[in-house]
């Protein structure tokens, strides 16, 4: 059997992965296995190896091809392709095509559920807030109690003047 | 500040008690953050990871966890001061192999452990001894949301925390727990074990990885996905997980000791042979005869013994510790002199396993009172 990454020498690493009703099967020569940190097992997952694997089909099919390139820090789609790792947080933006697939494998969903850095939230749920005000103000002005109006008005005005500038992105 | 003045002594470490720690040696989760607007570890130049660890590494020691702590780039650190921290398990091998404009930061405890731009620029991570995932999750939640006031950290409400891999997205954590399971390879259950582990998303590694024999019978059972599930879910779902591998072990150890406790005594008996009589041992062979110990002072087979002196030795007689209390460059071949003089001399105050009488109820292994 041939290793499944070179494609030269004989395979004689093994692995075998299931995943839920899925299995992933991996067969790699000593040097690839190597070269992938097969024989570093503490930094060794079969799912970043197969993201490697995977992620050269995903990523050759990817708009923009192998020339596309992050514009904060330059790193290629061709080199994501090489290393299995991005380059920079808005990497995750300017490969988005790319890693779409390769999220859906990977991971239970692509929707983050967990936690929200604090200063996030507060913006959060500072827009929530205010969006229920205009929300009311609106409503008043339909049923035109103009005395509500301009207490929600300025009410409203004071918010805007705490809201951080870093809005929700 | 020289680290081996800070590092606790095993003998100490070793003595440390947790719930269910017949079984779960350990418990750990590990955070991945990064910093917005800079490139990631593996592709920054050198002088943007310094930059960086400049900013981080402030924020970190001035955590209320890490008074006291110890701090240094890695590049201050000697090798075997870096196999040290991976032997105890506090770095991964790849941060050991990192220099400048990579840091560390531990605290006095040596719970809570922080890697400034391993594969990310922040990973940190809290230990716990025996089955306590819960616990080291709200520890290393307070210590975040203490951080991200002061880091401003690379976030997309869709993705959640943008890791440099991809495997790593979303809440970046690893929940793991480090398992003891010579019952269960004992009793060749091991494999099925794996796979249906395996099954529910989670990964099974040896205490040093390479495939399903792992050293010491040490396996380390983690979640692999990261987004789509809260943290709090992970944690239970893995919590659930281990509470019925715990489950299969005592199990597995009561049915051997039951239907074959000549093959247990057998296997016992020899370790304790070798153990306290070689000339000469690896640190591997070292590793899977004091895990069989483990499982006789369990058993309640060394009457008088206590198990914290195993545990000590398992960290004693790995190659960076036993390389530490020389001077002079060992060999492997020294080392493996020395480690079974060390053996011998520790095991002296140690007799060799009772034979307990055969009889219906066999030897006391029922769950140890709580």
């Amino acid at each position: 059997m041939l290793c499944s990454i070179c494609k030269e020498k004989e395979a004689s690493v093994h692995l075998t992965q299931i995943t839920g009703d899925k299995m992933h099967k991996v067969d790699l020569c000593e040097e690839c296995a190597k070269t992938k940190g097969v024989n570093d097992p503490t930094g060794f997952s079969l799912a970043d190896l197969l993201l490697g694997l995977g992620a050269s089909h995903e990523i050759e099919k990817a708009a923009g091809g192998a020339e596309l390139k992050c514009p904060r820090c330059g790193f290629t789609q061709a080199d994501f392709k090489k290393a299995g790792r991005l380059g920079c947080p808005d990497c995750y933006q300017t490969f988005a095509e790319a890693l779409e697939g390769l999220l859906k494998t990977m991971h239970k969903g692509t929707q983050h559920v967990g936690k929200v850095p604090e200063p996030l939230r507060q913006g959060r749920d500072l827009s929530e807030r205010l969006n229920a005000l205009q929300k009311r103000l609106a409503k008043a002005i339909e049923q035109e109690d103009f005395e509500e109006a301009a207490v929600l008005r300025d009410e409203i005005k004071q918010f805007m003047a705490r809201l951080p500038t870093t809005k929700a992105r | 500040m020289d680290l081996n003045a800070f590092l606790i002594p095993p003998a100490e470490r070793a003595r440390r008690k947790g719930p269910h720690d017949r079984i779960v040696m350990s418990s750990r989760i590990r955070l991945a953050r990064n910093i917005k607007e800079a490139a990631f570890p593996g592709w920054a130049k050198k002088p943007e990871r310094i930059r960086v660890l400049e900013m981080i590494r402030p924020v970190v020691e001035g955590l209320p966890e890490m008074k006291d702590a110890f701090s240094g780039t890695m590049d201050s650190l000697s090798a075997l001061d870096k196999q040290v921290l991976v032997e105890r398990h506090l770095i991964s091998r790849e941060h050991a192999a990192k220099s400048g404009g990579s840091g560390l930061v531990l605290n006095r405890e040596e719970t809570f452990c922080c890697m400034i731009n391993e594969e990310d620029h922040l990973r940190m991570q809290t230990l716990r001894s025996g089955l306590q995932l819960r616990e080291a999750w709200s520890a290393i939640d307070q210590a975040d949301s203490a951080l991200e006031q002061k880091l401003a950290y690379a976030f997309s409400p869709e993705l959640g925390y943008l890791t440099a891999c991809p495997t790593n997205l979303g809440t970046g954590i690893r929940v793991s727990a480090m398992l003891h399971l010579p019952g269960l390879v004992l009793a060749e259950q091991i494999n099925p074990i794996i796979q249906s582990v395996g099954k529910l998303g989670l990964a099974v590694r040896g205490l040093y990885g390479e495939g399903t024999e792992a050293l010491g019978n040490v396996f380390q059972v983690s979640n692999q996905m990261t987004l789509g599930e809260s943290e709090l879910a992970i944690v239970e779902r893995l919590e659930k997980v281990l509470t019925q591998i715990i489950e299969h072990e005592e199990n597995a150890r009561a049915t051997l000791l039951e239907q074959k406790p000549k093959m247990v005594y057998n296997h016992i008996g020899r370790a304790y042979g070798i153990l306290a009589n070689a000339h000469s041992i690896s640190s591997k062979e070292t590793m899977n005869l004091l895990s069989l110990m483990r499982l006789g002072l369990e058993a309640e087979l060394f009457p008088g013994a206590d198990r914290a002196l195993v545990d000590e030795l398992f960290i004693l007689t790995q190659p960076a510790h036993l390389q530490k209390q020389h001077s002079e460059k060992l060999s492997a071949e020294e080392r493996d002199l020395i480690r079974a003089d060390m053996l011998r001399e520790r095991l002296r105050q140690v007799s060799r396993p009772i034979v307990p009488p055969p009889g219906p109820t066999g030897p006391a292994l029922d769950k140890s009172p709580k």
